[in-house]
């Protein structure tokens, strides 16, 4: 079978789900007969016309209350954020009426969110955000983001049948550099399940979306030079985090650094970190270790960028720290 | 409330009623002397010229994201902004680089700022013409369309406080007024009566959404209605009209009468940026805009209808030629940031952050800075290729 990239891998997603169950549709801004800014929904409306797939106003409040209010009645909603970015404006959509749907009125809320997220594509401090971490704090959501193009496809697949909120974020530079064989059937991938990228024996890279790449980068590098083993392992969903897997992880190599794009204080490393310690300190030779974006918003020119941002040099860096801790 | 109806060209959007053409509004009217309007003639062909100038760039990938045009708006950008003091403060959006230049943004800023130079406005940090001084008067937007309307309100909030006799403008596209942020902004600025002018340029699309997917209103004016404020249209490409209706909000805000909205009707002739190649625009739309309704085309025509020699209009040319000349020139020479300046400036206190420890002395760990091809969004060059 023909490789796809991990952009095709969504659309081929969102097809199948429409094709499945007439109750998913999507909803989100030039989505329709443009095909969405990164041309994710393109062919959509052609084929399941403006009803199915629609073209809204600039309005991120209204597309995902109504989004929330349409999933109360039974139906799966897709909603697309033009840029995560602009998942800001909903905010108190999502936090205050979404997640706590099921829980205070128990009213369903089977519905998604997508979007394109994250940097190294110049797009400055709107077109470039990782803001995962705050949702992953709020109760009621669940967030899952894709690294490879069969994960996207599967995972998206999960989200749309799953019966909560699930936010999917997509890492727009990997939407056409990336690609893989689609399993063959009705490929599902279940939320809360991390993947171990590379195996390996000395240190753990806890890491997911576009750093899992400069992770496996960094243990070729680490396994050429150094003759260190690097065990990857990409969380795949963030909300539910896969504990099984990292402890396993932890106990197997015993040193831990652990990556990601988003800035630093209050990122996902920080929580990781605290259940390693409450959950395998004992398993540690070394302290965790992370790295992560700084914590400045993210600028435009590439020099400043490509600072800010995680690079495979700082993963190379930390790893050798562990080693000789 | 005046309300012509002043829509040319036609084909798209909401449902204006008035295909005839503009009732004039002559110079004397708008009270402009001939050095005045020649001023309005030199900031829109800078503007376009500007941005002929920033495609080249663009296509010579000095441009590092996206670019975005005002190509057949270069009359309501400036005839609008032309309407302020020069201690008025405006904030623009993506197609009003004319407004910027008028409240004195220069071409070497906008060039470096799309080249992301180290000396550029913001120091690389944001793109395009995302950037303001509080001192010229201008307020830099940020993407999220609506956000600057509350932030204008507060603005003219201020001036009212302090008893400062300023004026505050903010535009918005059609698609902006259907943003929380928009509605909220503007009825706060309503209710406290600001001197504050919304401008909207109705220019038929949001990105590829056309204005009838926007709104049900059948004019934007409409809204103003349960705003409970004074509300104008005015014929964006004209540029004499536009400066009119801009100027009779303006001076009504100076007056102490609160907030208005100006609808301006225009056309956006290229796609939302460089990589949008326009395939849902109906054929021969933008096509009959350029023909029949070129801002400059029309402004031309007046001017040498009411006797200016050519040779004044073709001075002002060579001067816009050479005057973005030599600022290329400044700009392309100006060096890339230094990348320890990303951590400058998050806060007043600390005036900088730490390098992470593992680039503790490192001025950076990439040796080759990727410029991904269309800054990560896509389309298939089809048409509009000039």
């Amino acid at each position: 079978m023909a490789e796809i990239t991990y952009l095709e891998a969504i659309r081929e997603a969102l097809f199948e789900e429409m094709e499945r169950d007439a109750e998913v549709f999507c909803l989100g801004e030039d989505i329709g007969a443009y095909g969405g800014a990164f041309k994710v929904t393109d062919g959509l409306m052609a084929k399941y016309g403006e009803a199915r797939v629609i073209d809204t106003p600039i309005s991120e409040i209204g597309i995902v209350g109504a989004a929330a209010g349409a999933a109360h009645m039974g139906m799966r909603p897709v909603v697309e954020m033009q840029f995560i970015d602009f998942i800001a404006n909903a905010y108190d959509m999502l936090t205050n009426y979404v997640a706590t749907a099921r829980y205070r009125a128990f009213l369903p809320c089977p519905m998604v969110v997508r979007g394109p997220s994250g940097g190294y594509v110049r797009g400055g401090p709107f077109h470039s955000q990782n803001p995962e971490a705050g949702f992953v704090h709020t109760p009621g959501l669940k967030v899952v983001y894709p690294s490879t193009a069969e994960d996207a496809k599967g995972l998206l697949k999960a989200a749309i049948r799953d019966d909560d909120c699930v936010l999917f974020f997509e890492h727009k530079y990997l939407y056409r550099r990336i690609k893989g064989e689609m399993p063959s059937g009705d490929h599902v991938v279940p939320i809360g399940k991390a993947r171990i990228a590379r195996e390996g024996r000395d240190i753990s890279i806890i890491t997911y979306a576009a750093t899992v790449y400069k992770a496996l980068e960094a243990a070729e590098q680490l396994e050429r030079e150094d003759g260190l083993s690097v065990e990857v392992l990409d969380l795949r969903s963030l909300a539910p985090l896969d504990d099984d897997a990292i402890d396993a992880t932890v106990r197997k190599t015993n040193r831990v650094l652990i990556v990601h794009e988003d800035t630093r204080t209050g990122g996902l490393a920080g929580e990781i970190t605290a259940r390693i310690n409450e959950r395998c300190f004992e398993w540690l030779d070394a302290p965790v270790l992370r790295v992560t974006a700084h914590d400045v918003p993210l600028p435009y020119a590439p020099a400043l960028e490509d600072f800010v941002l995680p690079q495979t040099a700082d993963i190379v860096l930390a790893a050798r720290r562990l080693a000789a801790y | 409330m005046a309300r012509t109806g002043t829509k040319r060209g036609g084909g798209r959007g909401a449902r204006h009623s008035a295909d005839a053409p503009p009732a004039a509004v002559g110079a004397r009217d708008a009270q402009l002397s001939a050095a005045q309007r020649l001023e309005l003639y030199y900031w829109m062909r800078l503007t376009r010229s500007l941005e002929e100038r920033l495609v080249n760039l663009y296509r010579q990938t000095k441009v590092v994201g996206g670019l975005f045009r005002s190509l057949g708006q270069e009359a309501d950008a400036v005839g609008s902004a032309y309407a302020l003091r020069p201690d008025d403060v405006l904030s623009p959006l993506i197609r009003n680089l004319g407004s910027m230049l008028v409240k004195g943004a220069t071409p070497v800023e906008i060039l470096k700022q799309y080249m992301a130079k180290g000396d550029s406005p913001t120091r690389g940090r944001e793109l395009n013409i995302h950037f303001g001084d509080t001192k010229r008067g201008f307020i830099g937007q940020i993407s999220p369309l609506g956000d600057m309307v509350p932030v204008m309100a507060g603005v003219t909030l201020s001036f009212r406080l302090r008893g400062e006799s300023r004026v505050g403008l903010v535009y918005v596209g059609d698609g902006a007024t259907s943003t929380g942020a928009f509605h909220e902004g503007i009825n706060f600025a309503a209710v406290q009566r600001c001197p504050l002018v919304v401008v909207v340029e109705n220019n038929g699309y949001a990105y590829s959404t056309p204005t009838r997917k926007q709104t049900l209103a059948a004019q934007f004016i409409d809204k103003a209605i349960g705003y409970g404020i004074a509300a104008e249209q005015a014929d964006g490409n004209d540029v004499i009209a536009t400066y009119a209706a801009t100027k009779r909000a303006v001076d009504r805000a100076r007056r102490g009468e609160g907030v208005s909205l100006v609808e301006l009707i225009t056309y956006r002739r290229k796609g939302h940026a460089e990589h949008d190649n326009q395939s849902y625009v109906p054929a021969g739309e933008i096509e009959r805009w350029e023909r029949e309704n070129d801002p400059i085309t029309r402004y031309l025509a007046r001017l040498r209808d009411e006797g200016v020699e050519a040779a004044v209009l073709e001075a002002i040319d060579a001067r816009v030629a050479s005057e973005i000349d030599e600022a290329t020139d400044v700009a392309e020479r100006s060096g890339t940031p230094d990348a320890l300046d990303a951590l400058v400036g998050v806060y007043a206190d600390p005036p900088a952050e730490r390098p992470l420890w593992y680039r503790e002395g490192q001025g950076g760990v990439v040796d080759v800075h990727e410029r991904p091809e269309g800054w990560g969004t896509y389309d298939a060059p089809a048409r509009g290729a000039d």
